[in-house]
């Protein structure tokens, strides 16, 4: 059943209490204000003028400018998909901007010393530190344990442009190079030559090729051979302006041997129309080394009968191009109105392994269809996946996962679980697995749950002295535990918390 | 502490009485135990009185230290002092009974006011009352009740009775299930709880429970009633006669 199934006459009927939840979880999520600050946009719409202004705005060479046009005369061939369980208005591609940039940001500023303060604030209203300090971790009452100190290399990214990078003299001594994907287009050309678009193809996708057009700015990060990244690496990404679209553009190089993490985050402001996300994230993995990229993804979901939120519209890769070359991607996603989604490995190095853990949470009327590709071209070739999809309210979740195992990836292994929980009786869950195999020696494995929020273990939450939403987020947070589990700490919490957060109202 | 006045209670899905007047007052610091035939009514008590769905009170009122139960959210009850060990004790995969235990107690903490357990201070209360269980610490870091044998799920909840520190506790056949050391070790919790101003009621299909947890009184429930009460020795009557002779017995009367 799909929402827009769903019999009107249910809503209506409960117009009154769905009021007052509506007031009462306006505080839910927090990160729904919005940044006052001065604005340059081109116009409205998409055309060539559009992709050449990007390209100029971001001073790119002839050969970039060139690669977005063919990308853009792409797209207009193409149809966008139809194949997802999703259900929304169709997309009026030219009633929309394709660039916002601060005003302040005209003039390159040469250091964070220089940004706008406004910009600032916004980050630091957010909580991402752009000052180059040490974070603590917030181990919650490691009362006797030494205070951890943890630093993370931020990328913040506001509609369409990196407003700063923290910590890169540091990453340059170990040979990192962590900056804007645009910054890299100029300075590290011969690397953006080679990577950009080998994993994931301009013609790929209908969001693919848009965004290749378009895309405005977003992370580059090289590792260097040998080299393990001295710090996390993250990119927090937030959409300000209003009808604005935001096409992000990320490539990872891991050279052989080395290794990063890498964390990414966003939000956007609560508006009653829907916007546009449309990012594509590249990861190129070498021989022996491996990238590890968790995403807590969580942006304005909309309101909770369905008006605004964003369309969320993804595509990301990891090519594990050389020997045992490892990735695992984890993701929290409990954001977004719609969710389209597959971060993908491709396995092509003998012995390379391809990890995929994922929460999708879905309240109110919002719709997730994501899961993962394991495509299994090398031999030896090493697959997981956990997912937990979690419905509530009138939401829909889908899970669509492809194992496939081609005739050379002899002796390979997938193992697949698959559990879904649905929170009241108004939700779906979905899953969808598709399984090739190719050869006699390899070996797939797929187990699948769907249950209900057992009424029996929120009573005895609730007898030991738990409130109902209380009960609810111990119950789900450990049914994801075991993605939890794969989260990097701090990221782990605010999971955590968000998943807490995303269900409040989900009961009663 | 617990009075319990001519209390009615249907199921709420099916046109079905189970209990048909009860009346009970446990004072503080007593122990009170209700014996009974299956399906005498004894488990839905107190169900009923820690405010699980599916009940309908149809007359009567049930109150804890003056205030009326039956109108508390189950976690009002809980904060207000009642405790339910259940009979077959919930488990939750992914959730430490450690995280489990926490948020309980600081549940509680809030609810009443009061200020939220440190993590050292839940810590060293949790060692010290898991050892009086034999409950190890390997134990504590699993999931709740997951792949808990018989006994191991009722020592977690005496455990947690332990921790919350309720005024009012209801075993409901903690006995079921459990070898002699066993319940050996969970009436030696009980007891050790036994206090002044915390009074209990023990649920019990055999008088075994009551030779190490021994009642003050003793209610024998029969269909959706109390029939008789006296004093621990009823309880080794039922033992050497069965129900059906008390049951006569009362029937005749």
């Amino acid at each position: 059943m799909t929402v827009q199934d769903a019999p009107e006459i249910e809503v209506r009927e409960g117009v009154d209490r769905e009021t007052v939840e509506t007031v009462a979880s306006m505080g839910s999520y927090k990160y729904g204000w919005d940044t006052e600050i001065e604005m340059e946009y081109a116009p409205k719409g998409l055309n060539e003028d559009i992709v050449r202004l990007i390209s100029q705005k971001n001073e790119e060479p002839e050969w970039m400018t060139e690669w977005r046009l063919a990308a853009f005369r792409r797209w207009q061939t193409m149809t966008e998909p139809s194949w997802a369980m999703l259900n929304y208005p169709e997309i009026d591609f030219q009633d929309q901007y394709y660039y916002a940039r601060p005003k302040s940001m005209a003039v390159r500023p040469k250091s964070l010393d220089e940004v706008d303060p406004k910009l600032l604030a916004t980050y630091e209203k957010l909580g991402i530190p752009l000052r180059e300090q040490e974070i603590l971790a917030g181990v919650e009452g490691a009362d006797a344990a030494p205070a951890d100190v943890r630093r993370v290399a931020v990328d913040a990214v506001f509609d369409s442009v990196s407003v700063g990078t923290t910590f890169q003299d540091e990453l340059a001594k170990a040979g990192v190079i962590f900056c804007p994907i645009s910054e890299a287009i100029r300075k590290h050309p011969e690397l953006v030559k080679k990577y950009l678009g080998s994993v994931v193809p301009q013609s790929d996708n209908y969001y693919a090729t848009l965004n290749s057009a378009v895309f405005s700015d977003g992370s580059f990060v090289y590792v260097p051979p040998g080299v393990r990244c001295p710090m996390e690496l993250s990119t927090y990404f937030r959409i300000n302006a209003e009808n604005t679209g935001q096409f992000e553009r990320t490539l990872i190089i891991a050279d052989k041997g080395s290794y990063v993490s890498y964390l990414e985050g966003c939000t956007a402001p609560k508006r009653d129309t829907a916007q546009l996300h449309a990012a594509v994230v590249e990861i190129v993995i070498l021989e022996d080394a491996e990238v590890k990229y968790s995403t807590v993804q969580n942006w304005f979901p909309g309101d909770e009968e369905g008006r605004g939120g964003i369309y969320n519209f993804v595509t990301k890769r990891a090519d594990c191009r050389e020997p045992r070359a490892k990735v695992m991607w984890t993701q929290v996603e409990t954001g977004s109105a719609i969710t389209w989604k597959y971060p993908s490995c491709i396995l092509r190095g003998e012995e390379s392994q391809g990890e995929f853990y994922s929460i999708a949470i879905t309240n109110n009327m919002q719709q997730a269809d994501t899961g993962t590709k394991m495509i299994h071209l090398g031999k030896n070739t090493r697959s997981r996946i956990v997912s937990k999809g979690i419905s509530a309210g009138q939401a829909q979740n889908t899970y669509r996962g492809l194992v496939s195992m081609h005739p050379r990836a002899t002796d390979s292994r997938n193992y697949t679980q698959c559990d879904s929980l649905l929170i009241g009786d108004r939700c779906g869950a979905h899953t969808v697995p598709y399984i090739e195999v190719k050869n006699s020696s390899s070996r797939v494995e797929h187990e699948a749950t769907t249950s209900k929020v057992d009424e029996d273990q929120l009573f005895y939450c609730r007898a030991r002295g738990m409130d109902e939403e209380e009960a609810v987020a111990l119950v789900v947070n450990g049914f994801c535990r075991d993605v939890l589990q794969a989260l990097p700490m701090e990221f782990a919490m605010e999971a955590q918390a968000l998943v807490a957060i995303s269900l409040e109202g989900s009961v009663g | 502490m617990l009075q319990i006045n001519n209390l009615h209670v249907a199921l709420e899905d099916e046109d079905k009485q189970i209990l048909k007047g009860v009346t009970l007052t446990v004072p503080a610091g007593q122990v009170h135990a209700i014996m009974g035939p299956n399906g005498s009514g004894k488990s839905t008590l107190s169900y009923v009185l820690s405010g699980r769905d599916g009940y309908e009170v149809t007359e009567g009122q049930a109150t804890l230290e003056g205030h009326d139960l039956l109108e508390m959210e189950p976690e009002e009850r809980a904060a207000a002092g009642l405790f339910l060990a259940f009979q077959y004790p919930v488990e939750i995969p992914g959730v430490g009974n450690m995280t489990f235990l926490r948020t309980a107690v600081n549940a509680q903490r809030k609810a009443r006011g009061e200020d939220e357990l440190s993590a050292g201070e839940f810590l060293k209360l949790v060692r010290e009352r898991a050892k009086a269980l034999d409950i190890d610490a390997e134990m504590l870091k699993r999931p709740v009740n997951v792949g808990f044998s018989g006994g191991e799920k009722k020592r977690n909840e005496i455990l947690q009775m332990a921790m919350l520190e309720p005024r009012m506790c209801i075993l409901d056949e903690t006995d079921s299930g459990l070898d002699v050391d066993a319940m050996r070790l969970v009436a030696q919790g009980v007891n050790a709880l036994r206090a002044p101003d915390r009074s209990f009621l023990v649920i019990t299909h055999y008088q075994r429970l009551l030779d190490h947890i021994v009642p003050d009184v003793v209610h024998i429930m029969n269909d959706g009633r109390i029939v008789k009460s006296g004093g621990p020795e009823l309880a080794l009557e039922v033992e050497q006669n069965g129900y059906a002779d008390i049951l006569a017995e009362v029937a005749d009367a």
